[in-house]
């Protein structure tokens, strides 16, 4: 997994204002996150993320928020215009873990956030 | 206030997928509401989801044992299955026998039993083909 850390703090509204993103779960997007990732395998995930870190992912399934639970993640970013399902969304609201859609492709919405938070270092 | 000895008993079920990963989330919540260290939460959580997952993928059933007493939290898990026939191979990152419909939920890369091993600080794996696989996981708490 590719990833990013020690940022200054980001929040939830600002992936979304970045990305062009829909925000399909989360009340509070004023929630700061720490580190970046972008991965589709949730064991690369485990393996090297940090505790508040916010996922990039094309990987769509109830599995992603399963590990965003396990793994302390401060979200969720769907790429490539995935829309999660409705079992999905409930997971995740249930564990109040944020949500946003992107239509964007891993490569620029990762790109774009590496440009705006390494900009403001 | 934590109990001295907590000892608790999970059943997961072979193929069932939709399910993967309740029992891990609700490890995880346990430990939590017993005030235990989070990066220990973590990465107990961490080691439950990858093994609860592979019963899943491979085995009929299997049950996952937690127990927490004030220096460590141990799993212990103990599964109906397949087994492995070369446990220091399976234990290699990245070598998987994984299916594609494992890989499309974003599992079988080989990084199960290493990320278990990683995160514990006694790890140990016994496996019978044909028959099961059985492994000890202990993590510290920090004194």
């Amino acid at each position: 997994m590719a990833s990013m850390t020690g940022l200054k703090a980001f929040t939830i509204a600002d992936v979304r204002d970045l990305l062009g993103a829909e925000v399909l779960n989360g009340d509070d997007l004023s929630i700061k996150f720490t580190a970046v990732g972008a991965a589709d395998l949730l064991s690369d995930v485990l393996a090297t993320s940090k505790s508040g870190t916010l996922l990039l992912t094309g990987l769509v399934s109830t599995q992603v928020i399963r590990t965003a639970i396990v793994a302390d993640l401060c979200g969720v970013v769907f790429v490539r215009g995935k829309k999660p399902g409705e079992d999905i969304l409930s997971l995740a609201k249930e564990a109040k873990i944020p949500v946003l859609a992107t239509p964007l492709k891993m490569y620029e919405a990762a790109g774009r956030l590496y440009m705006a938070i390494s900009g403001n270092r | 206030m934590m109990p001295e000895e907590f000892e608790s008993v999970y059943q997961v079920l072979g193929k069932d997928f939709s399910n993967a990963g309740k029992v891990s989330t609700s490890i995880k919540d346990t430990l939590k509401r017993m005030g235990i260290n989070p990066s220990v939460v973590r990465r107990v959580a961490i080691v439950s989801y990858e093994a609860e997952m592979n019963l899943v993928m491979y085995a009929t059933r299997g049950k996952m044992a937690l127990s927490v007493s004030r220096d460590a939290v141990t799993l212990k898990v103990d599964d109906e299955g397949p087994g492995i026939p070369d446990v220091s191979l399976a234990l290699q990152e990245g070598y998987s026998t994984a299916t594609p419909e494992m890989r499309e939920m974003g599992f079988g890369a080989g990084m199960g039993l290493p990320n278990m091993r990683r995160n514990a600080d006694e790890f140990d794996i016994s496996s019978e083909v044909g028959r099961g696989t059985r492994l000890f996981i202990r993590v510290q708490q920090a004194a």
